[in-house]
């Protein structure tokens, strides 16, 4: 018997996007990366070949973190005190990309500043050659207040910057514009906030050629279901022609996975959730490979061994299958 | 593959006769499409239409079930490829792997564990579903006390590897009455094991790198009367295998391909390593297979798999709620602090996880919002002051606490001054937008 297998023909392909910019491109990193391309879902290489690798970035932060995993401090150790050094340490466990967190405050509690978070940003491109995404803390006022001076001392880079909601995206798009970067635009798990965010961007004149979008996915255990749902409808939508859903995304899985408490609370916890620091891992991993497997372009992690296996299943998956 | 109306109707006798109660062969079609009549409402259907019309409302993928003394594990009845078109039905059962050159200790020693392992998560217990035999020694009487050593440890359901009709006879003969799932036939000995099958009413697995070649031994089988079959296409490979795990699903649902049209089964226990085990086993889970066959039995990967199955499997139409009701937290004591959230799922687990995390004691006050977050309840009016104030009362708040603090979640500020009026006696404060950020809240704030 020959079965002839269906194949998805569709009509629609994802952006094409490439971060970080050498010399010659009019910057200063050694190596970017380039995601997105794809023709049709996730590794399926018998309809079409993909185009580029997901990618792993790995999540540092500006200042040794306050709310961190007891576990995750014990890996990082001495370099969470120094954000070039521990971009330096990311690369060599096997980051792709550099994403920085910048901290509400400095660890006496005082605001953050521009010239603090700057200072972070120069130092992480001093000692490492990877593309960066540089990303706020999350609260509109100062978001805005350390991340355009960022996006100015760092023209060129294309750096990508955010995180663009719908209730602050114009100063970062402006300064986007202004300086050649990137933005992730994030929407809270919903097809229809995804596509009109990414419009209000189109309207000021940002191409979307520059725009990667985190449809916000939760962790596993706490909504992975609704991220993994949303993001399979946002790349049909892609493949189906939507052209307001045809961006890379880029996913936040370590900020989710590390804050549940299966990863963060080794103690006084069910003796069925066994050993916490793999119980960790597992979370981190998992709730990777499932949304990479929905179609995630990028993801960032926290631990190093996570990307470790991330990474290792990512080279098995983007095989064509001798089959096929 | 299912009909569609129109398609129905050009199969019924088109006479209008309303013997069927429906005014119109038409208005009977349309009901019979979406399964809300039986066809036997007409007694004028003609024999061909008849086997026509039974043959399309088959399900896409065949409901196959492994039952022992008590316990039933199944999987198929599928019809979706996407978990939005619909819901995903039967999660896949996680089995565990012990092998007939272990000794009937080491079987106990790795078995027992796992049939005592019990683990909650959302209110619900998760648990291993079943074991799987494989016979590594080709001997039938080691394959015979190796299912007679798992039998001594657990009566759940029972997988039997190995390719050699003999072997499987002799673990067969331990499981008298229940409904093993057979390991499995190939080109080699389909016709021995679809015997064996049939004679013990036992699902049985085709296995064959080739999905052509499954196909064509589940169409011998199928004629040689073994319908309950589980296709196992043995490629362990994470590209391979999410190729074909689609392609089958694919021309099952979307092609109604009949020789395909059965669950399919995953082998993680061969990955090289448990941490590829538990990547290998997380993608059958949401691509697409029925049963698992793991060959670690560690709590830490179990939890997350099972967790990931409950997630996965979770009716998108109907998200999870939980049981409105004042839930205690940290032990709290009557002068700790009122937290009021909603009963959408995940806001309740979001919000009681970081209270948890925290340390600090507190009341949580799950309020009833329809199952929905806290801005969309809002939105929709199913989250007022005045129903939160009601909720207090019903669940007799002001009984249990002496302080009367109430922090309403800063996403409905603006709920405060008329949470005031309703609960004078109270303390009214406005916490932060996100569960993330209640420990510092309730270490700094309060």
């Amino acid at each position: 018997m020959s079965i002839e297998i269906p194949k998805d023909s569709w009509p629609g392909e994802v952006r094409t996007i490439t971060i970080g910019a050498t010399a010659e491109e009019g910057g200063t990193r050694t190596s970017t990366v380039t995601v997105g391309g794809e023709k049709t879902l996730p590794f399926m290489h018998f309809e079409s070949p993909m185009p580029y690798r997901p990618v792993v970035a790995i999540e540092i932060k500006d200042r040794k973190p306050d709310d961190w995993s007891q576990l995750l401090n014990e890996t990082w150790g001495e370099v969470m005190e120094n954000p070039g050094l521990w971009a330096k340490a990311a690369e060599e466990v096997g980051a792709e990309i550099i994403q920085l967190s910048l901290s509400l405050t400095d660890k006496d509690g005082n605001r953050n500043t521009a010239e603090a978070a700057v200072s972070a940003v120069k130092n992480i491109l001093e000692n490492t050659g990877l593309p960066i995404m540089v990303y706020g803390p999350g609260q509109a006022e100062i978001d805005n207040e350390l991340i355009v001076p960022i996006s100015d001392a760092t023209k060129g880079e294309r750096v990508v910057l955010g995180i663009c909601e719908d209730k602050n995206y114009r100063t970062i798009v402006a300064s986007a514009l202004a300086n050649d970067h990137l933005v992730t635009a994030r929407a809270p798990m919903d097809v229809n906030l995804s596509k009109q965010l990414n419009i209000l961007i189109q309207d000021m004149g940002l191409s979307l050629d520059r725009v990667l979008m985190d449809p916000t996915t939760g962790a596993l255990g706490y909504g992975i279901e609704y991220g993994f749902s949303v993001m399979e409808r946002l790349r049909l939508a892609a493949l189906q022609g939507d052209a307001m859903t045809q961006l890379p995304m880029a996913v936040t899985v370590g900020f989710e996975a590390w804050k549940t408490k299966e990863a963060k609370v080794g103690v006084d916890v069910p003796k069925t959730w066994g050993d916490w620091l793999e119980r960790s891992i597992t979370w981190e991993t998992l709730t990777a490979i499932s949304l990479i497997e929905t179609g995630a372009d990028i993801v960032s992690l926290r631990h190093p061994e996570s990307v470790k296996r991330v990474r290792a299943a990512i080279e098995e998956l983007i095989a064509v299958p001798a089959i096929a | 593959m299912a009909l569609s109306g129109i398609e129905i109707y050009k199969l019924l006798p088109k006479t209008n006769c309303k013997d069927c109660e429906f005014p119109t062969c038409l208005a009977f079609a349309m009901k019979l499409a979406t399964k809300q009549v039986e066809l036997s409402a007409c007694p004028h259907v003609s024999e061909e239409s008849q086997s026509l019309l039974a043959a399309s409302s088959e399900p896409p993928i065949r409901l196959v079930s492994l039952k022992s003394d008590g316990y039933e594990v199944k999987a198929g009845n599928e019809v979706v490829l996407f978990r939005h078109e619909k819901t995903f039905y039967n999660m896949p059962g996680l089995f565990i792997r012990v092998t007939d050159e272990m000794t009937s200790e080491q079987i106990q020693k790795k078995l027992k564990p796992a049939e005592e392992y019990l683990v909650n998560y959302v209110g619900i217990d998760l648990a291993v579903d079943g074991y799987a035999i494989e016979s590594t020694s080709n001997d039938p009487t080691k394959f015979k006390s190796a299912v007679e050593s798992v039998r001594s440890v657990s009566k759940k359901p029972i997988v039997l590897i190995c390719k050699d009709p003999k072997v499987i006879r002799a673990g067969l003969d331990v499981l008298e009455g229940e409904s093993p799932l057979i390991y499995a036939a190939d080109e080699s000995n389909w016709e021995e094991m679809g015997e064996i099958a049939k004679n013990a009413n036992a699902p049985l697995v085709v296995s064959s790198p080739n999905i052509d070649s499954i196909a064509e031994i589940t169409e011998k089988l199928k004629d040689f009367g073994v319908l309950n079959l589980v296709l196992d296409p043995a490629n362990r490979d994470l590209s391979t295998s999410l190729m074909q795990f689609t392609q089958i699903r694919r021309l099952a649902i979307k092609k109604d391909f009949r020789p395909l049209g059965y669950p399919v089964i995953a082998f993680p226990c061969h990955a090289p390593s448990p941490e590829t085990e538990s990547i290998q086993a997380a993608q059958a889970i949401t691509k697409y297979a029925g049963f698992i066959v793991l060959e670690t039995f560690s709590p830490e990967a179990l939890y997350a798999l099972l967790v990931l199955r409950q997630n996965i499997y979770t009716d998108p139409q109907k998200p999870i709620q939980v049981q409105p009701g004042i839930y205690e937290i940290n032990d709290p004591k009557p002068e700790d602090p009122v937290l009021v959230t909603t009963n959408f799922s995940i806001t309740y687990f979001s919000v009681a996880n970081e209270v948890e995390g925290s340390g600090q004691p507190a009341w949580l006050l799950v309020s009833e919002a329809e199952g929905m977050s806290v801005l969309t309840a809002w939105a929709a009016g199913n989250f007022d002051a005045e129903r939160i104030a009601k909720d207090v009362k019903r669940f007799e708040i002001a009984d249990k606490v002496t302080n009367k603090q109430i922090v309403l979640p800063g996403h409905v500020s603006v709920l405060s001054g008329e949470l005031e009026e309703e609960l004078p006696d109270w303390d009214v404060r406005v916490g932060p937008r996100e569960a993330v950020d209640l420990p510092a809240f309730l270490k700094q704030a309060l």
